[in-house]
């Protein structure tokens, strides 16, 4: 674990692809191994610029995912290191076998970059939200999962994600967050980020319900309850030590994730406190449904993922929300 | 041309000895395969280093009818990737030789493969790597003519044409039975060169037994600058063993020692194991 942030969050709000497509341009202009590789995705992906700036090393396959994340293996085979960026209930879904079998399994280094993940494509509906692919993707060995939670954690994962010679997801969302963790912070893999300290009851979270983590973490206070809030980036691999620390020295912990709770973030640490600590635990997400149209910021208040929620879910796990 | 006829009953014979030792496999397809597989890399058509299996300039080969393992194997030990001994471990509990070939494990394989249609996007990639770095070496993809029917070929087929690459040539191994059946009767994959001429490539329909022909086509590569290509090779399944010879049940079947012997006798060659 790393002790990160001030709970203050900035007013302002920032899409995080913003800092994903500046920096990939920037990594780019530095290693000329940096290719990039898109489904008919130039404007969602932000990487309009990129294809300026590079246009030999720009791969626009069409809509063909199966393929996109195919000719990624290719690429690293040829010594390139591919960011294959797309949607993520496409790039996911529909390439799901040459995610295990070409990336997972073939350890090629290849980046899939999963945009607009969770519920951003809101009123589009279920089609086009990405619950699952959390779960999908933690679940195939040598894949890396990384959920960043502002610009700045962006940023350094997509730097990370270059030194590190091997199979990545990264999971990118395009709903608007504030920064949450201050200049000094250091993404480092494998480690959840502490961003409020307690010891009443632990908040587990990422992506972009951190600040909202952040906000409960307040309320709660206000209540004279103490809330550690773990900003879990690293999905895989994951933080055991910080999980089985908060479940020994808190009363009980809260996952909160935007994707369903099955497999995802909140499966992923009941596993863990099953095998190594059980403790009381909550889980915030998505139920076995999938989630009804209008805007993410409506489903997310519709599914308890906000300040609110998990003030709640904290009280009721706590046993003192009457 | 004599010494690749034998190397490459050779490799039938050794694949049949492999199925057999394992009681798995896919005999119908190595046997189909196994001389398209022994021109490119017996008859010096691809640029290799066993030495050295990661040398960056190598031409890469993906075997993406990854079933066909056998001959695969074969082909790799018989071009001194590992040695020929080791093919007697196909399918041990831990073995190298996986069912399906795996990169991690196995010198010489470019790509794991196994399900269907995953060799050509990966050939695709590579061939647009060579292109992104201006360096020369060629990409080859044995596909199956069933496996075709997997979409994502031709996703594969499409980039490659969109991006001229002239650096890949996709090797057709039609030998027009798949698990179930005869492909015609599945579905239908005839006519199979318009499609893929139409799809950008330049095509060549070959024998793919006659190794003269096979020589002459590999050898005049590319076929159109700034064109994919792609050689449909017609074959036999279970070629060169009369009673495996073009019946989709040996597509995985598994000869008995005494079928084993027989092969033996009409390919020429001995039982190596």
């Amino acid at each position: 674990m790393v002790v990160a942030a001030p709970v203050e969050t900035s007013a302002k709000t920032y899409d995080c692809r913003e800092a994903y497509s500046r920096t990939l341009e920037e990594m780019a202009a530095q290693d000329k191994r940096v290719c990039a590789v898109v489904n008919d995705s130039v404007s969602s992906t932000k990487l309009k610029k990129f294809k300026e700036l590079f246009p030999d090393r720009f791969v626009n396959v069409g809509i063909a995912e199966q393929n996109m994340v195919g000719v990624g293996a290719g690429l690293a085979n040829g010594g390139m290191v591919p960011y294959v960026c797309g949607a993520s209930c496409f790039l996911t879904a529909r390439a799901m076998e040459q995610v295990k079998v070409d990336l997972g399994y073939s350890k090629w280094n290849v980046k899939l970059c999963g945009m607009s993940s969770g519920m951003a494509y809101g009123q589009l509906g279920a089609t086009h939200h990405s619950i699952e692919d959390m779960a999908w993707t933690r679940i195939i060995p040598n894949l890396t999962v990384i959920v960043p939670a502002d610009p700045l954690e962006t940023e350094q994962v997509m730097r990370y994600s270059l030194r590190h010679d091997g199979p990545m997801f990264l999971r990118i969302s395009r709903v608007p967050v504030p920064e949450v963790h201050d200049r000094g912070y250091q993404f480092t893999l494998g480690r959840a980020a502490l961003m409020n300290d307690g010891d009443d009851v632990t908040i587990i979270t990422n992506g972009i319900l951190v600040a909202r983590a952040l906000q409960a973490a307040k309320l709660l206070e206000q209540r004279g309850i103490f809330a550690r809030v773990l900003n879990m980036s690293s999905i895989k691999p994951l933080d055991y030590d910080a999980i089985i620390k908060a479940a020994k020295e808190t009363r009980g912990i809260v996952t909160v994730e935007e994707a369903l709770t099955a497999g995802g973030l909140g499966g992923a640490v009941a596993e863990v406190l099953a095998l190594h600590h059980p403790a009381p635990m909550r889980m915030l997400g998505l139920p076995d449904v999938f989630a009804p149209t209008g805007s993410a910021e409506f489903l997310l208040d519709h599914f308890h993922l906000n300040a609110d929620g998990m003030v709640n879910a904290a009280l009721d796990l706590l046993g003192e929300n009457k | 041309m004599k010494h690749l006829q034998q190397a490459a009953n050779l490799t039938r014979i050794r694949a049949m000895s492999m199925t057999h030792h394992s009681q798995l496999g896919h005999t119908g397809g190595d046997l189909s395969s196994a001389d398209v597989l022994t021109c490119l890399y017996l008859g010096g058509i691809l640029a290799v280093d066993p030495a050295r299996p990661h040398w960056e300039q190598r031409d890469r080969f993906i075997m993406s009818k990854g079933h066909c393992s056998g001959a695969f194997y074969a082909t790799l030990a018989a071009r001194g990737f590992f040695p020929v001994e080791q093919l007697k471990t196909f399918m041990d509990p831990l073995s190298m030789l996986n069912g399906h070939p795996d990169r991690n494990k196995l010198p010489g394989v470019e790509a794991n493969t196994g399900p269907l249609g995953h060799g050509a996007p990966i050939a695709v990639g590579a061939a647009l790597a060579a292109k992104m770095r201006g360096e020369h070496w060629r990409v080859f993809v044995l596909t199956g003519d069933g496996e075709l029917q997997e979409g994502s070929n031709w996703e594969a087929a499409m980039t490659a044409h969109h991006y001229k690459l002239d650096n890949l040539t996709v090797i057709v191994d039609r030998n027009r039975i798949q698990q179930g059946d005869f492909t015609e009767n599945t579905i239908q994959m005839d006519p199979l060169a318009p499609k893929w001429s139409s799809f950008g490539f330049a095509v060549r329909e070959v024998d793919g037994h006659n190794h003269e022909e096979l020589m002459q086509v590999f050898q005049s590569l590319p076929l159109e600058p700034g064109k994919p290509t792609c050689i449909i090779a017609n074959t036999v399944k279970g070629k060169g063993v009369s009673f495996a010879e073009n019946k989709p049940a040996w597509h995985h079947g598994v000869p008995t020692r005494e079928q084993l012997f027989m092969a033996a006798e009409e390919l020429g060659v001995e039982v190596p194991w």
